[in-house]
């Protein structure tokens, strides 16, 4: 391999692990909602999608960015807790399947509601971060790497680690992995239920606003951000569902080898397999590992 | 009957005080049926309290309205002298009010260690920056956490079981964690439901000692719903008896043998 190629490489594989790393930022909203619940949240995307088009919708309406990030921030955890209070409540014991369906369904409102607020244009945001190299790293090395990227990387690394902290070693975090896995035992050992599933549905609204600010960001801010929950799938299934670890090195895994398997082996294959490299990785390990990488081995006593 | 060393009340650590708990005129009715009627006992301090009774007589219902899960449409509650109204299950835990269920219900996923660390749940108070700057207090908290679970754990004598899941456990284990998780809140009252229930005799004696020790060791009051009388018997101080949702016997082991409702509750009798 010469140097260029090798540079080219690095480039490569940098770019799909940034970008890893958001999808791992998604997929954390997923993990968060069904840690405390065991619910797969459908909406995660769809309220993405709405955060950032809100924020954008805030800003056109006049609003400086440090102006605007704080009504977001507060109506997403007003849409999180809502959602909570008035969607998943009433359906508490009903199985799974339901709760299922019923994000589904919500995922359908906030989707419409989100277009008829604020409009179906697909919008700019300009997060004031340029989308260019960064240049003593090309100039040093040679090898690019977008500034938009890496900031993006970083905040949504810091995002997950921050939650990560929060999940292991907290006591709201702990009284969440209780509440998920028996909840009258929670309430037992004083853990207020209620309390903690609006929280988690609040973090998430949150989520999805850091992660539709990022992809909004790089890729507009238009209704295609809702197909994010898709692409967060396969990095729940390697991760495994409950596991924020996990999020974080599948996120990196889908993310670095799409690129890849893209530009190296894409060619072979007439191009354009990074739309579904991920999930055929995804189908691998639900026939190896069904539990993900990390995630909570299912034990049944037979 | 098991063969097991009778209690001398003299030889305990903490000598039985005044009511804990009380009682008054407790109703409570799921649509038309009656679960509990119009009953009343106390719960004196370090005492070990049993209500017993045939199935479907009303003892889980008592304990889950104790507990907070149910609230009964008549009669009152006091809990260390103060009346009690509007219980839930958290205040209850908040109150000094521990429990274990009938059908086990243990954090399965997570370590015996982890769900008794679940257990200090209301002894911890750091937030998210202590905990994520480790501050001295979320040092501190999690070092006593730590050790008040290591004492339970060393106490129950389940050390060689630390790291495993709970799911993996058999089932007498698994009760004696549960055990171990409620008290971890250090509690001031401890609710057994059936602790006993579907254990072999072996594991029916640990249970015993256990929580004689429990009630010896940390003078912890014992409330204890169970179906087998002879065990009930052995570790009460007393005994309250219930049929189809009425109180027909409150007294010692000896006064609630004797009493002639009792025996005809137990034992079927022609009406």
């Amino acid at each position: 391999m010469t140097m260029l190629d090798f540079q080219f490489f690095i480039e490569v594989l940098v770019g799909g692990l940034l970008s890893g790393l958001m999808y791992s930022l998604v997929a954390l909203g997923f993990v968060l909602i069904y840690k405390a619940s065991g619910v797969f949240n459908f909406a995660q995307g769809a309220m993405v999608f709405f955060a950032v088009l809100s924020f954008v919708g805030f800003m056109e309406l006049g609003l400086p960015f440090w102006g605007a990030l704080p009504v977001t921030v507060v109506l997403m955890v007003i849409v999180g807790m809502a959602t909570e209070r008035f969607v998943l409540r009433p359906l508490v014991n009903q199985n799974e399947n339901t709760l299922l369906m019923a994000t589904i369904g919500l995922a359908f409102v906030i989707e419409g509601v989100a277009q008829m607020v604020w409009g179906v244009d697909v919008r700019r945001l300009d997060l004031g971060i340029k989308d260019e190299p960064i240049s003593w790293l090309a100039d040093k090395t040679g090898v690019f790497v977008s500034q938009l990227d890496i900031t993006a990387g970083v905040v949504a690394g810091v995002m997950v680690a921050a939650l990560g902290l929060l999940f292991s070693r907290t006591k709201v975090g702990r009284g969440l992995r209780a509440v998920a896995d028996d909840p009258a035992a929670a309430l037992s050992i004083g853990i207020p239920l209620k309390h903690i599933w609006m929280l988690v549905w609040a973090a998430a609204g949150v989520v999805a606003l850091v992660a539709g600010m990022l992809w909004g960001a790089r890729s507009g801010v238009q209704f295609a951000l809702v197909l994010l929950a898709l692409k967060a799938l396969p990095v729940l299934i390697i991760g495994g569902f409950t596991s924020v670890p996990g999020v974080i090195v599948a996120g990196l895994i889908v993310g670095g080898s799409e690129k890849l398997a893209e530009v190296y082996i894409g060619p072979s294959f007439g191009g354009g397999i990074e739309g579904w490299f991920p999930y055929m990785l995804a189908v691998l390990f639900l026939l190896i590992r069904p539990e993900g990488l990390f995630g909570e081995k299912i034990i049944r006593r037979v | 009957m098991m063969d097991m060393t009778p209690l001398q009340i003299s030889e305990r650590g903490f000598a039985i005080g005044q009511p804990i708990l009380e009682l008054n005129e407790i109703s409570l009715r799921f649509g038309g049926v009656k679960a509990l009627t119009s009953i009343s006992f106390d719960v004196r301090q370090h005492e070990v309290r049993a209500i017993i009774g045939p199935n479907g007589a009303g003892k889980s219902s008592m304990l889950n309205v104790i507990n907070g899960i149910y609230r009964p449409q008549e009669g009152s509650i006091n809990y260390q002298g103060k009346p009690l109204a509007n219980m839930t299950p958290t205040r209850a835990a908040r109150m000094g009010i521990s429990r274990t269920f009938q059908n086990i219900a243990l954090f399965k996923g997570m370590s015996v260690l982890d769900n008794l660390m679940a257990g200090r749940y209301l002894r911890t108070h750091a937030g998210f920056l202590e905990v994520a700057l480790q501050l001295p207090r979320a040092r501190r908290e999690e070092n006593e956490n730590r050790e008040a679970v290591e004492e339970i754990i060393e106490f129950l004598e389940i050390e060689h079981i630390r790291k495993t899941p709970v799911a993996r456990l058999p089932y007498g284990l698994q009760k004696r964690v549960e055990l171990g998780r409620a008290l971890a809140a250090e509690p001031k009252i401890l609710l057994l439901d059936e602790p006993m229930a579907g254990m072999n005799i072996e594991e029916k004696q640990d249970m015993c000692r256990f929580i004689l020790d429990v009630n010896d060791h940390y003078g912890t009051t014992v409330v204890l719903i169970e179906h087998d009388m002879g065990v009930v018997m052995d570790i009460s101080d007393r005994v309250v008896v219930l049929d189809y949702g009425k109180k027909i016997g409150d007294g010692t082991p000896n006064e609630v043998r004797s009493n002639q409702d009792v025996i005809d509750a137990y034992l079927g009798v022609a009406h």
